[in-house]
């Protein structure tokens, strides 16, 4: 009877471990406990947050934690709209770094124009319409990359590589390759701090995007669309969806995203360098969306463990760049090796290697059992 | 006899069959090359009437040459390795500091760069292979310890002194019976650097490869369709892990190639090499599902794309963005060319 009892419970035990295992938040989460763990003992104060007076005056919140945050603003925000474009399309975006370029060029076109002291409903206007326009255009190169997806049948990561080679030299041209400076210190606020808030804006505005997303997919059905279109266009468009507007809905989705994106980066810096501005973004993004446990061959997707992912990614960064002997540039080849490890353990390889392992014990057990009760 | 007839009937039914999707858009590369070229000589006259001129782009292109031959063969596969720029790179650098820095001689800094490639080739071919991965994960993060790598041999340009390396580096074959009169009225010959030599011989043995080879043919049935591929009897996994280590080979002699031209080792060498290298083999008619491509069509291939660039700095719209700009353009119009034919093609089934 108690071994009885003892069997049930562990057996219930292992199914909880392997529901764990199997949830698609358990490797961000599991990577990030490591990088939390490994900061700890390697820097005990990596973590502490300080209220301190900035160099404007204003007292505002520091800290390896606040600036990790911060800086994976775009990352997330760009995370969110990779994830849904690789359910729906089964490809990556890999122009999202060059279009960031376009958006920030386009925002800076119309901003720079104005008088640095002009009023503050003037300048609220100002921001507005640069927003607005910059959304627009955005959304429109989103839609030409959809368009050559959705229409055209061409593989996403090529269809994209047109904007990937040419978009930076749109940005360019749009601004006639001129060095622009904002010097209107309300321009900086959406990038950096508003007086008299602690929190970097940034962390604000990816909050709102999270809930804006949350919502609508709770309220629309663009999750089961999308989902459906990526796991079976064919059957999907036989139940009466159009996967074609689903795949193009999804690249403006990513468009309006990378709008958010680039007004942040030149908002950060008032300033722009076309061929430096979120340098190998995109390759973080889908990496974050990998890291997240998504199929990158498209279908279901977890936007939560996307997010987590993005984060993770970030964390990693900063990390990196605590390590002072490490020069800025070459900390790609430890992010790789890093990375390479996280894809192998996630891989389904060896998820498989591990349950046959798992199943052949198992399976010995038993026959000793057998065995046993023979003898 | 009548057999043999027969057999000669359809030989010549399937020629024209295959016309309409492999060699129509080889045919259409190389109408675009010629084209331009033309257009190129006819109204900008500038340099382009001297033969040297074309030599140039080869001259300047014989790294990229030997990459896109090598993404080619991926790509027909079915897979993509987009971490042939960063490579290209590594090998560069590689190579300088081992001339410069630990006294190496030339002959060593070839087996180095070979084997960089070959490392590289070998691991992610392996990864995607065997372990099947997605290859643009598993070659993204080639890129990104390609790109950490370099920087960690060394992050600062380094000129190369070593005497029978520059010296090689400067060797100029000259072409016969073509030449131009120069301004002093002295008549120059055409010249071409060892790499491009290189190169040419690599186009060769791909090319063959390819055509006549088992090897090659099993590269095509693997990306036409792998599950039939594997119910033939080909090894499929074997198939594209060898296209892997051949292009990781390719980045190699590539790197190597870029380094004599360059004469030095730097990290910002060959950046984008391998958006180029995937440009080219798209132009040149090789679809990124797999499956189709030619050598002979990366070929012409990356003279096109060099061409434009040509084109576009002597127009004198010296800024570099219009370079870009012209290549994505033209990148888009090959796309949607490739996409309406594979249409017609499924429209036929």
């Amino acid at each position: 009877m108690t071994t009885d009892t003892k069997v049930q419970s562990k057996g219930s035990a292992g199914e909880f471990f392997g529901k764990i295992i199997r949830n698609q938040l358990f490797i961000p989460i599991v990577a990030l406990t490591l990088l939390v763990i490994f900061n700890l003992i390697s820097d005990p104060g990596f973590f502490k947050i300080a209220l301190e007076p900035s160099s404007t005056g204003n007292l505002i919140l520091s800290g390896n934690l606040i600036t990790i945050i911060d800086n994976a603003s775009e990352l997330v925000i760009l995370a969110i709209g990779m994830t849904l474009v690789t359910s729906a399309s089964g490809g990556q975006d890999i122009s999202v770094g060059a279009t960031i370029a376009i958006a920030g060029s386009t925002v800076l076109r119309i901003v720079k124009g104005y008088a640095p002291d002009i009023p503050g409903s003037q300048f609220a206007g100002m921001i507005i319409v640069s927003f607005l326009l910059c959304v627009v255009v955005s959304a429109l190169f989103g839609a030409f990359n959809g368009a050559l997806v959705a229409f055209f049948k061409i593989q996403p990561m090529v269809a994209t590589l047109i904007l990937f080679t040419a978009g930076r030299s749109i940005a360019a041209w749009i601004n006639n390759n001129d060095n622009i400076s904002i010097n209107d210190k309300r321009f900086g606020y959406f990038g950096n701090f508003i007086p008299g808030i602690p929190v970097p804006t940034p962390v604000f505005i990816t909050i709102f995007c999270i809930i804006v997303i949350a919502l609508v997919l709770k309220f629309t059905n663009l999750r089961l669309y999308s989902q459906s279109v990526g796991i079976n266009a064919s059957s999907s468009r036989l139940n009466g969806i159009n996967p074609k507007m689903i795949k193009l809905l999804t690249f403006v989705i990513l468009g309006v995203c990378v709008a958010v994106c680039g007004f942040i980066k030149v908002s950060r810096t008032s300033s722009i360098t076309y061929s430096v501005i979120a340098n190998n973004i995109e390759m973080d993004a889908i990496l974050a969306v990998a890291l997240g446990g998504n199929n990158l061959g498209g279908g279901k997707f977890n936007l939560t463990s996307s997010v987590l992912g993005a984060y993770v990614i970030q964390f990693l960064t900063t990390t990196l760049y605590k390590f002072k002997e490490i020069d800025s540039s070459s900390i790609s080849a430890y992010k790789a090796v890093v990375v390479i490890l996280l894809i192998i353990i996630s891989s389904p390889f060896v998820r498989k290697l591990i349950e046959d392992f798992k199943n052949k014990r198992e399976a010995a057990k038993a026959e000793a059992a057998v065995g046993k009760e023979k003898a | 006899m009548s057999v043999n007839t027969n057999a000669l009937g359809s030989n010549k039914l399937k020629r024209r069959a295959s016309l309409t999707d492999t060699n129509l858009l080889l045919i259409i590369t190389i109408a675009v090359f010629i084209v331009m070229y033309i257009c190129a000589v006819l109204f900008l006259k500038k340099g382009f009437t001297k033969p040297q001129m074309f030599f140039n782009i080869l001259n300047e292109n014989a790294s990229l040459l030997v990459l896109s031959c090598g993404m080619t063969l991926v790509m027909i596969t079915g897979g993509i390795d987009i971490s042939v720029g960063q490579v290209t790179s590594l090998v560069c650098m590689a190579c300088a500091v081992h001339l410069e820095k630990n006294g190496g001689n030339v002959f060593t800094s070839i087996l180095l760069a070979l084997g960089i490639g070959l490392a590289f080739g070998i691991v992610q071919g392996f990864l995607v292979a065997y372990m099947e991965f997605q290859p643009f994960i598993v070659t993204l993060a080639g890129l990104f310890f390609a790109k950490g790598m370099t920087t960690i041999v060394c992050s600062d340009r380094v000129p190369v002194t070593y005497e029978p390396f520059v010296k090689l580096c400067r060797t100029e074959i000259t072409i016969p019976f073509l030449g131009s009169v120069n301004k002093k009225g002295i008549y120059v010959p055409a010249y071409v650097e060892v790499g491009v030599i290189v190169a040419l011989i690599v186009v060769v043995v791909l090319f063959c490869l390819l055509r006549w080879t088992k090897l090659g043919r099993n590269f095509y049935a693997v990306g036409g369709n792998n599950q039939s591929a594997n119910m033939l009897g080909i090894n499929v996994k074997l198939t594209k892990f060898l296209a892997h280590v051949l292009c990781g080979l390719c980045a190699g002699i590539g790197g190597y190639l870029f380094f004599l031209h360059a004469c030095s080792g730097s990290p910002l060498h060959a950046q984008g090499a391998e958006m180029n290298a995937i440009a080219s083999s798209i132009i040149g008619g090789t679809l990124l599902s797999g499956g189709v491509g030619n050598i002979a069509g990366t070929l012409f291939g990356v003279l096109s794309l060099s061409t434009i660039k040509m084109i576009v700095t002597s127009l004198g719209l010296e800024d570099a963005w219009w370079t870009n700009i012209t290549v994505g353009v033209m990148l888009c119009i090959f796309l949607l060319v490739q996409s309406v034919i594979l249409a017609r093609k499924n429209n036929k089934k």
